[in-house]
Parts: structure tokens; C-alpha cells; sequence
């Protein structure tokens, strides 16, 4: 076995610089990387480091008018190719060469398993289609194979399930399709792009758990793109850390995290939201004013018996249980997390308190009142009290307004102040949320994710709410603008003496941010607690599942 | 799916009653006066009265809609005030002619505008591209009649490919039917085609930005193969709600474009039952059109289902 070929590197990359357009800047900078036979490397960095365009790259599929400048993407002699032994530069390779590469010796797990397989083919027609690029024949021969990986991936009853459509399979399930395909060729090199941040967090072990099998019973490189350095450290044998379109740090997990020299590194391993590495800066106790009067002491936010159903369309009779029973309070100047995954109910929950959704029995009481029993000056005072953020700068923010039109929106609803108080208000909101007055004509798309954020919760903040509903508000972010963005939300719970009700998947940002925690599941509350009761000494099973999942944990000091 | 197709079909029967009312009253508040028209101008006030009575327009409005309705039930569509031959008849020789008119043209339509809409994606920037939005450009801007008589004159006269005008059915000589039908059929369907094309290209070049082309290439897929499994299927879901919308507009045009022509249509019958104020036969045209609509629509949303898989049976997730 100890060819050279197996010493050599599989996929040499050498001063790598890509640019879109041609007077550009480029957005790759002279990147340099390795990765062995068999090795697992991952590249790390949040948006905008250039490490979805390395893949484009490799591929040969970078979008647009993108192109390689300059540099080598040296993919090893395959010993078994029929040209014999000799190394491809994949960034001078012609069209119908990169056909041959792809898929058959390098294979892709996309990001989003939404967006990735085509609405209108089934997906055993799609991998199929894998195997078809490649050579293989016969209808039967093809769909044995079809079912077989999809068998492997983890899919039960593929032989009936490979005759479904994408829009009938679960997250996970589509990205267990999207490793099918990928491994469908048992390709040399599998490239992950974020291959779970797009699901919960048990379902991404599960999934992380199974490719990591996958891989190893085959021997296949990875090269594994993330923006999480949990999941980076968990799963991988080096890690290069990325920074626009540079690479600032290669090591082992371990050099990373506990040794980090970039500056870049260091922030990075000090925000990253794992468990049990984040120090408690909280008291668990709510913060209470001096004298403590009795509305001062009476919870925010009280839910009772909460229970919302919904009848199944097409299915007369049939009713989905969306909201099970639930029961919490919220405290005053205090945050209270929801954690639950995907269908657990927990944004039906914030949709009832906001009076969007009307509960089927049970009731949600801001101060002492129902938002959607509550009729005229009531319910205007009511809405004005509790506002919403919302999970996508990108979706909430209507693109073609102003910013300073979109943070006075809720003024002119509410009809507070003339146009030149309403200005001086916007201003005030800005300071607040520390962006410059300046941006305030103009629109959302000048604005980064995090700017945009900021922009959210200066909307949110216009009426002087006392409630704030954070539904996912900082898990479309990148890890330090997550961090800024839930500093600026203590800081503002401080000055302001608000309270906080988070809605999250992500236990690592409630340990960071909460007092108390409710778990939700199917519906239902499993576990209710402070933070460090929920944290420390979990009593339902679901909870210790859900800690378990979290990545990283194995690094923290 | 049963229980869709019965809130469509009911839908549908409202909409014709609704239809026919719109019909009945328009149709009487025209000027004109169809016993003036039968008996010409120098025809005494009796001659008059009696044609009145024998057509039955004598009676109040309420009870001449009714009898409208219980004919139009049995199938009786009247006779034409003009000449007496029954509606039926007249239907069923003028309905076929631009039957196989407009679904010449919506083929000839569906198979140009993809085309070029591909043609226009996959070649974006270079000259293919400049040829397809240029056809598109003509098509929607310079007017039917007027694209119809430079056919004539070019393509009939100066260079004889085509003849001018005139019609063979189909059913007698299907080759001399389809030939007569050919200049008619690309004229009438030049503008469905351009407008297809446009939706085409646009879509097209939305669905080739998607990850799941991009995840299709990375599997090793070729270009065109992307193209057309991954490509035109996804973006065809846009292109048939459309063509539904501009099926429409595919009727008033072949009621110009057999006027150009000179085809012996259901939209010369229009024409002429409406310059005579030929009740019955309006009256027929228009609740046939009505019903090509409403058959028209339901095809598409049905269609709809079998191109988008998510939209099937009642719209599960």
C-alpha cells in the first residue's frame, strides 16, 4: 500500500486567486492548501472568507463571471485512471474533463438540503442521474444501486421512498439524499459545505455521525467547509481558519482552540458559543428594581395551558397538535429561552403571544391580558408593549424602504410624534443600536446581516416595548456578529430594563444569554428551569439528547 | 383531487350563468335593431311588429332570458335572424376552422418561444441571444394585421411559398388543409410565441442560478442534459401559467387574422353576427368562448400538477 501516490497529496491547492470580473479585487488571495489521502481537513471562517468560492473553484463551477487568476488546483494521480499516473490541474481543465472529475472523484455535499435537489424529479431519478454521468447503464443495475445508497445513507425504505419527491422528505432526509449522491460514484475527495447548519442540532449529529462512518469505511478525504469551530474540532484532523479570502491558521483541533495565535483565531475561539466554554456573566436571578413594587414583581409573560391546533388539510377530522398544554412564565428584566427543534411548537407559541394566531384554549397574558381577547385602546397598548424580532435580517426588512422608514414604521402605525420628533427618535434608536445616524437614508441592501439586525431591533425598539419576542434572531448571523448582536440585546436589557423572550435552536446561545429555560418537544414542555438547573442537571431525556448534540464540547476548558 | 375538480366545475357553472346574463342584457343594449336589420330600412311598423313577435323580442326581457336558457339547455341555439340557418349549423362548420387556427398556432407558439427562450439562456451575451430578443421584440410590437399582410405580400405574392388566402378543411385533405393553415397559424401565433419566449429566457435564467443546478453539474451531469432535466421542467411551471393567460388573446387575434386571410372562421361569424345584430348567433359565440375559457383554465391548473409535483393532491406541505 505505501505507494507514492499515497503519501502525496490528493488535492494540492497553490496560490489560488479567483476574481469576479476581471479588474476586480480578487476574492481568493494566493490561498494555499493541502489535503492527504484519507486526511479530514476543515476550512473555517464566517461569510464573505472566500471558502464557498474554493469550492466553486475546485468544481469548476464558479458562479457568475467568476474565474480563476492565477494559482493550481493539482488533483493526485489516481492510480486506477486509465491515463496512468498523472496529476490534473483542475484549474486549467476543460469542460469535459471537469465532467469526468466530477462526482466520480470528487463529490459535493451542498449546503441547504431545500434548496439543493430538483423539485420536480424524484430523488431516486436524481442520484441516479449521478450514476448515469458516470457510465453506468441498465435501468434495473441503476435502480438496485439507487436503493442500496440510500439504504447506506440512512434512509429506511428506500425502495419506495426513492419514488418520492424532495418536498416529501424531512431536512435530514434530503441531506441524507445529497450524501447519497455524493458518495454514488465512492469518490476520492468529498467536499461538505456546511452540510448540517441548516438542520437541528440532534438531527446534525446524527447526520455529521453518519457520513463521518461513511467516510471512513471508504477511506475518503474531506474536506469539510464550516462556520462552526465545534463542529470543525469534533470532526476533523486540521483546521485552516479563514479570513477575507485569506488563510490566517492551519493546526490540529486542539492547537486551534486551545493554542489560537491569529488575533482572528482568538475571537473567533472566544465566541463560539459552546456550552460549557462560555463563562457565566449572568446572574440567574432576575434584577429587580429597588423597591420592588407589586407590578414591578409580577411576571411579564404568562402562559397557561397554552394549546393551539390545527386541522390537517384534506384530512377531515384530523388535528395537529402544535401546542401542547404549555405552561411558563416570564419575569421582569429577565430573558426566558424556548428551545426546541423544528416542529416543536415553539414559534406557534411567539405567534399567540403576539396575537397573530389565535389559541384554540388556554391563554397567553401580557401584564395580566390577552392580546387576542383584548379589543380597541387595549390591544393597541398591548401590541405596543411587546414587539417582535424576527430569525432573517434579510426577509424582514422590506428592501425597498429607507432605513429611517423602516425603524419610524411603527411610530407612524401608532401615530407617535410629528415628522421631526419621529426623525430625532430614529436617531436616538440608531445610537442605541450603535450604528452610525448616517445609514439612516439608506437601504437594507447597502447593510450587512448583523447591520441589518441592529436595524431589526431599532424597529422593534421604537414603541418603548417592555417585551421583546426573538424568534431565531441570531441564528442566520456568523458567530462574532452573533456574539456582538446578543451583547448589544444584554446591554440593551440593562439600560432599558427589558425583558426577553428567545426563541432558539441552539442551546449554546441560551446558555449565553437566558436566566431561565423552557425545552419544548412535539409540542409540548419537557423541561422548564433556570439556565444552570437546565444546564447542569437535566431530568427529562430529551434535554441531555440535545446537550449531548452540541459540538465542540470535547474542547472546552 | 375529486373534491378540487368538483369546487372547479362548480365554480365554472356559476361563472357561465354569469356569462350569459352578461351576454343577454349586453347583446339588447347594443343600437341597432335586429327586425330593422332583417326587413331593411323601407320595411312598414307592422312588418316590423311581426318579426318582432315571431323572434319572441316582443316579450319582457325576464321571460325572453328564460326561454334563452332552457333552449340553450336542450341544445337549441335558435336560428340566425339573418338567414335562418341554425346557429348549430353555422357553428359547426366556422368552430373547427379556427380550432385547428389557434392550436396551429399555439403549437407553433410553444415550440418557437422555448426554443429561443433556451436558446437565449444558454447563449447569453453572444449573438444567439441578440437574434432571439430581437424576434421577441418584433413580435410583440408590430401588430398582427400588419405582420399578416407583409406575409401575404412577401411570402404569398413575391416569392409564392405560401398561398394567400383560403381554406381546405382539414378533414377532407389534411396536407392542403394544414398547408392553407400554415401562414395564418405562425402569423396568429407570433406574438403568444414572444411573449413565451421572454417568460422562458427569464425563468430559465433564474432556475440555472439555483443549487440544485449547481449540485447537478457537480455530480458530473453535462450542460445540456442540466439544461433540460434540471433547467427548462422547473422553469416551464412559469411559462404555462402564461400560455394559460394568453390563450385569450389567441382568440380575438384569429377573429383579425381570418378577417386577413380571408378563413371562413368562428371569427368572421362573429364579426358579421355582430354588424347585423344577429342575437342568437352573438349569443352562441360569446357562451362558447366563455366555455373554451373556463375549460382552457381548468387544463392548466390541472397541468400545473403534473409539472409541479408539490401542488399535487390538494397541495400536501
Amino acid at each position: 500500500m505505501l505507494r507514492d501516490a499515497d503519501t502525496l497529496p490528493l488535492l494540492a491547492i497553490r496560490d489560488l486567486e479567483v476574481r469576479f470580473g476581471d479588474n476586480a479585487e480578487p476574492v481568493l488571495h494566493r490561498v494555499s492548501l493541502d489535503v492527504r489521502r484519507g486526511e479530514r481537513v476543515a476550512i473555517v471562517g464566517q461569510s464573505g472568507s472566500g471558502k464557498s468560492t474554493i469550492i466553486g473553484a475546485i468544481f469548476g463551477l464558479l458562479p457568475g463571471d467568476g474565474h480563476i487568476s492565477h494559482g493550481s488546483i493539482r488533483l493526485g494521480a489516481n492510480a486506477l485512471s486509465p491515463e496512468g499516473v498523472v496529476d490534473e490541474d483542475l484549474a486549467t481543465a476543460g469542460e469535459m474533463r471537469m465532467r469526468r472529475i466530477r462526482g466520480a472523484r470528487i463529490g459535493l455535499v451542498p449546503q441547504d438540503p431545500s434548496s439543493n435537489l430538483n423539485p420536480s424529479m424524484t430523488v431516486g431519478a436524481q442520484i441516479a442521474d449521478a450514476l448515469a454521468a458516470h457510465g453506468v447503464r441498465g435501468r434495473g443495475t441503476i435502480a438496485r444501486r439507487v436503493v442500496d445508497l440510500m439504504t447506506e445513507a440512512g434512509i429506511p425504505e428506500a425502495g419506495r421512498r426513492s419514488g418520492q419527491f424532495p418536498h416529501e422528505f424531512s431536512g435530514g432526509m434530503r441531506q441524507r439524499v445529497l450524501i447519497a449522491i455524493a458518495l454514488a460514484r465512492e469518490p476520492e475527495l468529498l467536499i461538505a459545505d456546511e452540510p448540517t447548519s441548516a438542520l437541528d442540532v440532534t438531527v446534525q449529529r446524527q447526520i455529521l455521525d453518519h457520513l463521518q462512518t461513511l467516510v471512513d469505511a471508504r477511506g475518503t478525504s474531506l474536506l469539510f467547509i464550516t462556520h462552526d469551530l465545534g463542529v470543525a474540532a469534533d470532526r476533523t484532523d486540521r483546521i485552516i481558519v479563514m479570513l477575507d479570502g485569506r488563510i490566517v491558521e492551519v493546526g490540529t483541533p486542539a492547537q486551534i482552540l486551545r493554542e489560537p495565535q491569529h488575533e482572528y483565531t482568538r475571537r473567533l475561539v472566544a465566541a463560539a458559543p459552546t456550552v460549557a466554554a462560555t463563562v457565566r456573566a449572568r446572574e440567574s436571578a432576575p434584577v429587580r428594581d429597588g423597591d420592588g413594587g407589586i407590578s414591578d414583581s409580577a411576571p411579564i409573560l404568562v402562559i397557561e395551558n397554552l394549546v393551539k391546533e390545527f386541522t390537517i388539510r384534506g384530512q377531515r377530522g384530523s388535528v395537529l397538535r402544535a401546542v401542547d398544554d404549555v405552561s411558563f412564565s416570564v419575569e421582569r428584566r429577565t430573558t426566558t429561552a424556548i428551545v426546541g427543534e423544528s416542529g416543536s411548537g415553539k414559534t406557534t407559541v411567539a405567534r399567540i403571544i403576539l396575537g397573530l394566531e389565535a389559541a384554540t384554549s388556554g391563554t397567553a397574558l401580557v401584564d395580566g391580558h390577552s392580546i387576542t381577547a383584548s379589543r380597541g385602546a387595549r390591544r393597541h397598548d398591548l401590541r405596543r408593549r411587546v414587539q417582535p424580532v424576527f430569525q432573517d435580517p434579510y426577509a424582514s426588512l422590506d428592501p425597498t424602504f429607507s432605513i429611517e422608514r423602516l425603524i419610524d414604521e411603527p411610530l407612524r402605525i401608532f401615530r407617535v410624534g410629528d415628522t421631526a420628533s419621529r426623525r430625532s427618535r430614529v436617531g436616538e434608536l440608531l445610537d442605541q443600536v450603535a450604528l452610525p445616524r448616517s445609514i439612516a437614508q439608506r437601504r437594507p441592501n447597502e447593510l450587512s446581516g448583523g447591520q441589518r439586525q441592529r436595524v431589526a431591533i431599532a424597529r422593534a425598539l421604537a414603541l418603548d416595548p417592555e417585551l421583546l419576542i426573538c424568534d431565531e434572531a441570531v441564528s442566520a448571523l456568523d458567530v462574532l456578529v452573533q456574539d456582538q448582536i446578543l451583547e448589544l440585546l444584554m446591554d440593551l436589557q440593562s439600560r432599558l430594563g427589558l425583558s426577553y423572550l428567545f426563541i432558539t435552536h441552539d442551546l449554546a446561545v441560551v446558555r449565553q444569554i437566558a436566566n431561565n429555560v423552557v425545552v419544548m418537544r412535539k409540542g409540548s414542555v419537557v423541561e422548564n428551569g433556570t439556565v444552570d438547573d437546565v444546564f447542569l442537571a437535566p431530568t427529562s431525556e430529551y434535554t441531555r439528547e440535545l446537550l449531548g448534540a452540541i459540538p465542540g464540547a470535547a474542547f472546552a476548558r | 383531487m375529486t373534491r378540487y375538480l368538483l369546487t372547479r366545475l362548480w365554480q365554472s357553472a356559476i361563472t357561465l350563468i354569469l356569462a350569459s346574463l352578461v351576454v343577454f342584457v349586453g347583446v339588447r343594449q347594443l343600437p341597432g335593431d335586429p327586425a330593422l336589420a332583417m326587413a331593411g330600412e323601407e320595411a312598414s311598423p307592422e312588418r316590423l311588429a311581426e318579426i318582432r313577435t315571431q323572434l319572441g323580442l316582443d316579450e319582457p326581457i325576464a321571460t325572453q332570458y328564460v326561454t334563452f336558457v332552457g333552449n340553450m339547455l336542450r341544445g337549441d341555439f335558435g336560428a340566425s335572424t339573418r338567414t335562418g340557418t341554425p346557429v348549430t349549423d353555422l357553428i359547426a362548420t366556422t368552430l373547427p376552422v379556427t380550432l385547428w387556427l389557434a392550436g396551429y398556432a399555439l403549437i407553433v407558439a410553444i415550440i418557437v418561444g422555448i426554443l429561443l427562450g433556451v436558446i437565449a439562456e444558454r447563449f447569453r451575451g453572444r449573438w444567439p441571444e441578440w437574434v432571439a430578443n430581437g424576434f421577441a421584440l418584433i413580435g410583440l410590437s408590430v401588430p398582427n394585421f400588419w405582420l399578416g399582410i407583409l406575409a401575404i405580400l412577401y411570402l404569398a405574392v413575391t416569392v409564392p411559398i405560401f398561398p394567400a388566402s383560403g381554406y381546405v378543411p382539414i378533414g377532407e385533405d389534411p396536407l392542403q388543409g394544414l398547408y392553407h393553415l400554415t401562414l395564418p397559424a405562425i402569423i396568429l401565433g407570433t406574438s403568444l410565441a414572444a411573449v413565451i419566449m421572454r417568460q422562458t429566457r427569464a425563468s430559465m435564467i433564474e432556475t440555472m442560478k439555483t443549487d440544485y443546478v449547481r449540485t447537478a453539474r457537480a455530480k458530473g451531469l453535462g450542460r445540456s442534459r442540466v439544461l433540460f432535466r434540471y433547467g427548462l421542467r422547473n422553469s416551464l411551471i412559469v411559462v404555462v401559467t402564461i400560455v394559460g393567460l394568453q390563450l385569450g388573446g389567441l382568440i380575438s387575434g384569429a377573429v383579425v387574422t381570418e378577417r386577413i386571410f380571408a378563413l371562413p372562421g368562428f371569427g368572421k361569424l362573429t364579426l358579421d353576427a355582430v354588424f347585423t345584430r344577429d342575437y342568437p348567433v352573438i349569443q352562441a359565440v360569446v357562451l362558447i368562448i366563455t366555455v373554451g375559457y373556463i375549460v382552457i383554465n381548468l387544463a392548466v391548473d390541472l397541468l400545473y400538477s403534473v409539472i409541479n409535483p408539490r401542488i399535487r393532491v390538494g397541495g400536501s406541505n
